[in-house]
């Protein structure tokens, strides 16, 4: 049994074991059902999310386990319960896992050294999105077989991002160069020592990537004047029609969701023919069941 | 309690004195009475101290405590704050207005201080707000504080963000002597930070605390102290930018002092681990070339005094996510050894670390004892700087635990502690007298 709490700390033979295993758990794939059969997930939330709890859930009811699907709303946390306390009340009823989403970066890191059981971080604040990570890198390996010497663009939120951080690590690993692109306000210090390349220049970059990564843009934080307008991120971050036209033949476009549609990214480039990212959607419950399948055995 | 006591052949370090060297040191009637390099001979009914192999100090005095009463009781009480003090090797404490009910008038000056009467083990110094309920935006009484017996106002815990009341506080304290003790931060530029802004912070996904939030606040206020003429002390520094300014500060004249904490000199941002609220402070632990700088300004003077900001919390504060945990760590028990591991590594010479914990604190707020010329307070401190102990929480005297440090090796420790001639601490027991 091992946590899944960041990509960070694991080596590229474990996450390719992972994502090998992930095949398996496509559709049309064998019968998965006798795995977790007879055990339970418990589906953590504090945090609204539709994808990742969903692809978590269809992950366990795919492996023949129950779930028990948590929200703050209706529990004791609104009593004002500590999140140790909660975690460790559900450890009580007998889970095999915890998956967990929170919005203080470090919350499954804490749970972690109080349950038994696994924890499985399903975003923690602006820290770590892994699952996000691996069914990105996941959907990457199915286009290219391989990620080494490929060159993948991260562009937009940084500052705020737990998808922007895992993919540094994850993609790493892999053999991908990766590099950030966003403004110096929503750049956080010191990615250069974590492994990226950073620029702010989305034009002078953009031709030379294999997959342009979008992030959303956390529209939430403007009134604390990261940016002057939206209007004006569009225009200097925006990947626009006009941009895709210069990006690589054969450039893959991506987005974690949910997306700013014309904010971050065309209508027209999110549906066009370069991306993938309802193929990360459909990809993200196979990879959600090889993560339960291997953190759990 | 004995009347007479002779410490016989220690090491005795007295920078103020310019001592460094086998002594006895001879104490009568609560006072420093004689200090010689020859053999004094033991006078009747005198208790004698063997202290070959082991240093005489000062007493240790601490600019920056938090003894949480009034109103944190469960966390901290002078009593248990006291007993803290004199096993970890202080003699006198300076003690913070952020209580609950806020030190901002002369009533709680004196609650505390009568706390201190009944505990009777150390010297407590109550420190008074600049501002009423700390809350920046009318003066307090500081008149009355220092009548009532305040040696200091801070608005600790919090910065005056309003410039031109600071000024004024500058300028109004100038009537009492009484230095403005100042937590620089810029609360702007530090909203919502839970660390050190740098790689760290950004591998963590915590929203960081530029240094530019202390280093802009330094500035501002030096700037206010020239014009002022008024009396500026800066607590827990903690980043390169403002030992830098505070240097070229004092190279100008200018009447400003600054203390930095054992932690801030021991550990950088990297200390926070995996998401440790042992870690967590205001300021937060910053990166290494601060800490470096720090260490420079301990040697050269820039830094006058280590202060320990002692500040108790209890399990609940701390065993939470990492942006919910409260700022701060216990000290007064580990501020030694900490001091100590720089004076081992050879970064800090022995004298110059004790200077930092007596002579340099008492200039700073003006207050008695921090060395012991005769007819000084008897407060003095045996330390034994080989032995080797492992810090343990569970063994505080302080009613909190929070420290980063459990666990930790030292060497070195403090195996008796005097206050005004009185034994009141030694084998690891503080030696109480109500």
């Amino acid at each position: 049994m091992r946590h899944l709490l960041g990509i960070e700390g694991w080596r590229r033979d474990e996450l390719e074991a992972v994502l090998d295993r992930a095949r398996a758990h496509l559709p049309g794939g064998p019968d998965t059902t006798h795995l977790l059969r007879g055990k339970v997930v418990a589906n953590l939330f504090f945090e609204d999310s539709t994808r990742t709890r969903t692809s978590f859930h269809m992950a366990a009811r795919g492996l023949g386990a129950g779930v028990l699907d948590w929200s703050p709303s209706g529990s004791s946390t609104s009593k004002g319960e500590t999140l140790l306390d909660t975690a460790r009340n559900i450890e009580a009823t007998g889970p095999v896992a915890i998956v967990m989403r929170h919005r203080s970066s470090g919350a499954p890191h804490l749970v972690a050294k109080h349950v038994r059981c696994v924890v499985i971080n399903a975003g923690d604040g602006t820290h770590e999105h892994p699952s996000q990570a691996l069914l990105d890198a996941f959907t990457l390996r199915q286009r290219w077989g391989s990620l080494d010497g490929r060159t993948v663009l991260i562009v937009g939120d940084i500052l705020h991002s737990r998808v922007a951080r895992s993919n540094l690590w994850c993609l790493k690993a892999l053999g991908a160069r990766v590099i950030v692109c966003g403004p110096p306000t929503l750049v956080p210090p010191g990615l250069e020592a974590l492994g990226a390349e950073v620029t702010h220049n989305l034009d002078a970059v953009l031709p030379q990537a294999d997959a342009v990564m979008c992030l959303r843009l956390q529209l939430e934080r403007m009134s604390e004047a990261f940016l002057p307008s939206t209007r004006e991120y569009s225009r200097l971050f925006g990947l626009t029609t006009a941009r895709e036209e210069r990006m690589k033949a054969g450039a893959l476009v991506m987005h974690p969701g949910p997306i700013n549609r014309g904010l971050e990214l065309a209508p027209a480039v999110a549906d066009g023919a370069r991306s993938v990212i309802l193929e990360q959607v459909s990809n993200g419950v196979a990879v959600r069941r090889a993560i339960l399948e291997v953190c759990t055995s | 309690m004995s009347a007479t006591v002779l410490f016989r052949r220690g090491r005795v370090i007295d920078p103020r004195n310019g001592v460094d060297g086998v002594r006895d040191v001879l104490v009568r009637d609560g006072k420093v009475a004689e200090v010689s390099d020859t053999p004094l001979p033991v006078p009747p009914g005198a208790e004698v101290v063997e202290a070959a192999g082991r240093w005489v100090l000062p007493g240790f005095i601490d600019l920056h405590v938090h003894l949480r009463e009034p109103g944190e009781e469960g966390k901290e009480t002078v009593l248990t704050g006291c007993r803290a003090a004199v096993a970890g090797g202080f003699t006198a404490v300076v003690a913070m207005p952020n209580t609950k009910v806020v030190n901002d008038s002369g009533l709680v000056t004196e609650l505390v201080l009568s706390r201190a009467r009944a505990a009777n083990l150390c010297h407590v110094y109550p420190a008074g707000a600049i501002t009423k309920g700390l809350k920046g935006e009318e003066l307090a009484e500081t008149g009355e504080l220092v009548s009532s017996g305040c040696v200091a106002i801070t608005d600790d815990g919090r910065p005056v963000m309003n410039a031109a009341l600071m000024r004024r506080a500058l300028q109004y304290a100038t009537m009492f002597g009484v230095p403005v003790m100042v937590h620089e931060e810029d609360l702007t530029l530090s909203a919502g930070g839970a660390m050190h802004e740098g790689s760290v912070s950004t591998r963590l996904g915590l929203r960081g605390i530029p240094a530019s939030a202390e280093v802009a606040m330094v500035a501002r206020d030096l700037v206010l102290l020239e014009e002022t003429k008024g009396r500026l002390h800066i607590a827990h520094v903690s980043c390169e930018g403002s030992v830098r300014l505070i240097r070229e500060a004092k190279r100008r004249g200018l009447f400003v002092t600054a203390e930095a904490t054992p932690h801030h000199v021991i550990l950088d941002d990297r200390a926070v681990g995996d998401y440790d609220t042992h870690a967590k402070m205001a300021p937060p632990l910053r990166a290494d070339r601060d800490v470096e700088a720090l260490r420079e300004a301990l040697v050269d003077g820039t830094i006058d005094a280590i202060a320990t900001d002692h500040a108790p919390h209890g399990v609940l504060d701390k065993q939470v996510e990492f942006e919910k945990g409260i700022n701060g760590i216990v000290g007064l028990e580990t501020a030694l050894g900490l001091t100590l591991e720089l004076v081992h590594a050879g970064l800090l010479d022995a004298k110059r670390a004790v200077e930092l914990l007596t002579h340099g604190p008492a200039k700073a707020f003006g207050l008695p004892g921090g060395h012991l010329a005769p007819g000084a307070p008897a407060d003095i401190t045996v330390v034994d700087p080989l032995e080797e102990w492992t810090v343990d929480a569970h063994r505080f005297y302080s009613r909190s635990r929070n420290t980063p440090f459990h666990g930790r090796k030292q060497k070195g420790r403090v195996v008796q502690t005097w206050v005004s001639g009185r034994k009141v601490y030694a084998d690891g027991q503080v030696k109480e007298s109500r």
